[in-house]
């Protein structure tokens, strides 16, 4: 019930695989995320590409290729708005985001299999991950991991203040743009297996959960790439056995997962409030004896 | 023959602002190594403003300013700066020690390895702002005033040769605020020039200039100059009771 599905289906042991792949390399890329606070530009970043995949299946180009392009635009897009526009970043972006995502519905439109297009870029085909893409899939891990090795000390910084980059002498343009392309990157990687609508939570559940535990970032990293690991187990074994959409499964199995955990560290931390208090509490009153 | 000091900072005209708005115009100042200027102000005088000016984050709209002969934002390991409230590591996964140990970043860059040296600054910032038994402990756990040590040993990691400090005593007790006055009196016996914003008027008492702030420089000079009843007036509204 629970190995032999991928025993028996080469489409499961080539999806898990491919997720596995995804989740590792959003492990990376959605530490950072989540450390910078870049969840909206993360999203904008995942729609973004749309336009670029649906004009590359309309002439029958590499959907990746297609995604690389409209990743291009719109890291150009944001980096553009955020800096040069009288507007609150998150507003522009927002624009940003429903201006791209409207073009690539209107692209696919266009497209004889309509729904079904934008379907498979939206919610991903987990099923139908072939080896090339594998391929690709190692290779954008290597980019993400090489980047993060790199700019780790600037991400950093960056993290708890860009002016504090910035005075270490690290270029803030620089190594923001140098961002955006890690998590480019990990979504034109990631569109294949869970869609650009759904890319986001694999970015943020995991990472998020690890936050919850972590004390450094390596472990953030190492917690957030065991719980994306797990949920594409979990959630491909799922969709196996109920016969559910796999990408949706993986993400949901990702949220329900750091639900559980936020849950988990509220309530220790209220036990070691109580208990702090009741010890206080003692304190006073043995005080109180001596006097 | 005359002998020459290099001025640390010098400032002649100096107008600073946001995108070609000027905040504050016409700052004239020149600092000798050791010398401690404070920046005094009530919110959005200019105070950030003129630091951040001379970190190097925001480029001068008009004037003159040097730090250590050199234009701004050119010598990331000899100027230190502290941001106000750096407030994103109040939910980052971080220990103490590795907030403290990113001050040697801007000497390691991006591929030298920390050696037991940059350890041993590291430990001996946090021994001297007296956060070393919480190194191990998450920054978010910590309160206010212990994350304000923890980011004021960050900058003593920089052993940097001016230090500009953003409100550094924002957030801290009294033992918290006398904590930083040592701190500002050892590293200016060693020759460093400190420039420090803050909202308090007794932590100009050991300042060899003073530089009051209303959007415009309201007096500049030695404390007992610049923070006179007239001028403390003008920019507070108040004067302080004698």
């Amino acid at each position: 019930m629970f190995i032999e599905p991928f025993v028996n289906n080469e489409f499961l042991r080539l999806a898990l695989a491919g997720g596995v792949l995804v989740a590792l390399t959003c492990a990376v890329a959605g530490t950072f995320v989540v450390l910078r606070g870049l969840a909206f530009v993360g999203d904008a970043l995942a729609h973004g590409v749309l336009p670029g995949i649906a004009t590359a299946l309309i002439f029958g180009v590499s959907g990746i290729i297609g995604a690389a392009f409209g990743s291009l635009i719109m890291m150009a897009g944001v980096s553009l708005v955020s800096r040069r526009f009288r507007l609150s970043g998150d507003t522009a972006i927002g624009l940003l985001f429903v201006g791209m995502l409207a073009l690539g519905v209107m692209i696919t439109s266009r497209s004889r299999t309509f729904v079904g297009d934008l379907s498979r870029i939206l919610f991903g085909e987990l099923l139908g991950v072939t080896s090339r893409d594998l391929i690709s899939q190692v290779c954008a891990l290597i980019i993400v991991i090489a980047i993060a090795i790199i700019a780790r000390r600037p991400f950093l910084l960056l993290s708890v203040d860009e002016g504090l980059a910035s005075s270490s002498g690290f270029s803030v343009r620089l190594f923001h743009n140098l961002m955006l392309t890690m998590i480019a990157v990990t979504v034109v990687a990631s569109f294949q297996t869970v869609g650009t609508l759904l890319v986001l939570g694999m970015l943020i559940a995991p990472a998020a959960t690890g936050a919850l535990f972590a004390r450094r970032i390596s472990t953030m990293m190492t917690v957030a790439a065991v719980v994306g690991s797990f949920s594409t187990y979990v959630g491909l074994l799922v969709s196996y056995h109920f016969d559910l959409a796999a990408g949706a499964s993986i993400v949901l199995t990702a949220v329900f997962i750091f639900a559980v955990a936020a849950t988990y560290t509220e309530i220790i931390k209220t036990i070691k409030i109580k208990q702090s208090n009741e010890h206080e509490h003692q304190h006073s009153h043995s005080g109180a004896h001596i006097r | 023959m005359k002998s020459q000091i290099l001025k640390s900072i010098s400032a002649d005209q100096l107008g600073v602002g946001y995108s070609k708005f000027p905040v504050v115009d016409n700052v004239s100042v020149s600092l000798e190594p050791g010398a401690l200027l404070v920046l005094i102000g009530t919110n959005g005088s200019g105070k950030s403003t003129i630091l951040k000016t001379m970190a190097g984050l925001l480029q001068p709209i008009k004037g003159h300013l040097e730090i250590l002969g050199q234009p701004t934002g050119m010598l990331p390991k000899r100027v230190a700066y502290l941001p106000q409230h750096p407030i994103s590591t109040h939910t980052l996964p971080l220990r103490v020690h590795d907030v403290v140990a990113m001050g040697r970043f801007a000497h390691l860059g991006l591929f030298r390895r920390t050696s037991q040296l940059d350890q041993n600054i590291v430990i001996d910032a946090m021994k001297r702002t007296g956060i070393e038994t919480q190194a191990n402990e998450p920054i978010r756990d910590l309160s206010g005033g212990q994350q304000q040590r923890t980011h004021l040993a960050q900058v003593l990691t920089r052993r940097a040769e001016i230090l500009l400090l953003d409100e550094p005593t924002a957030g801290l007790d009294i033992n918290g605020r006398k904590l930083v006055a040592e701190l500002i009196a050892s590293e200016r016996a060693r020759g460093v020039t400190v420039v420090m914003a803050t909202h308090e008027l007794q932590d100009a008492e050991n300042a060899n200039t003073v530089m009051l702030l209303a959007q415009r420089v309201v007096s500049i000079g030695p404390p007992e100059v610049a923070l006179r009843d007239e001028y403390l007036r003008e920019c507070f509204g108040f004067t302080q009771p004698h």
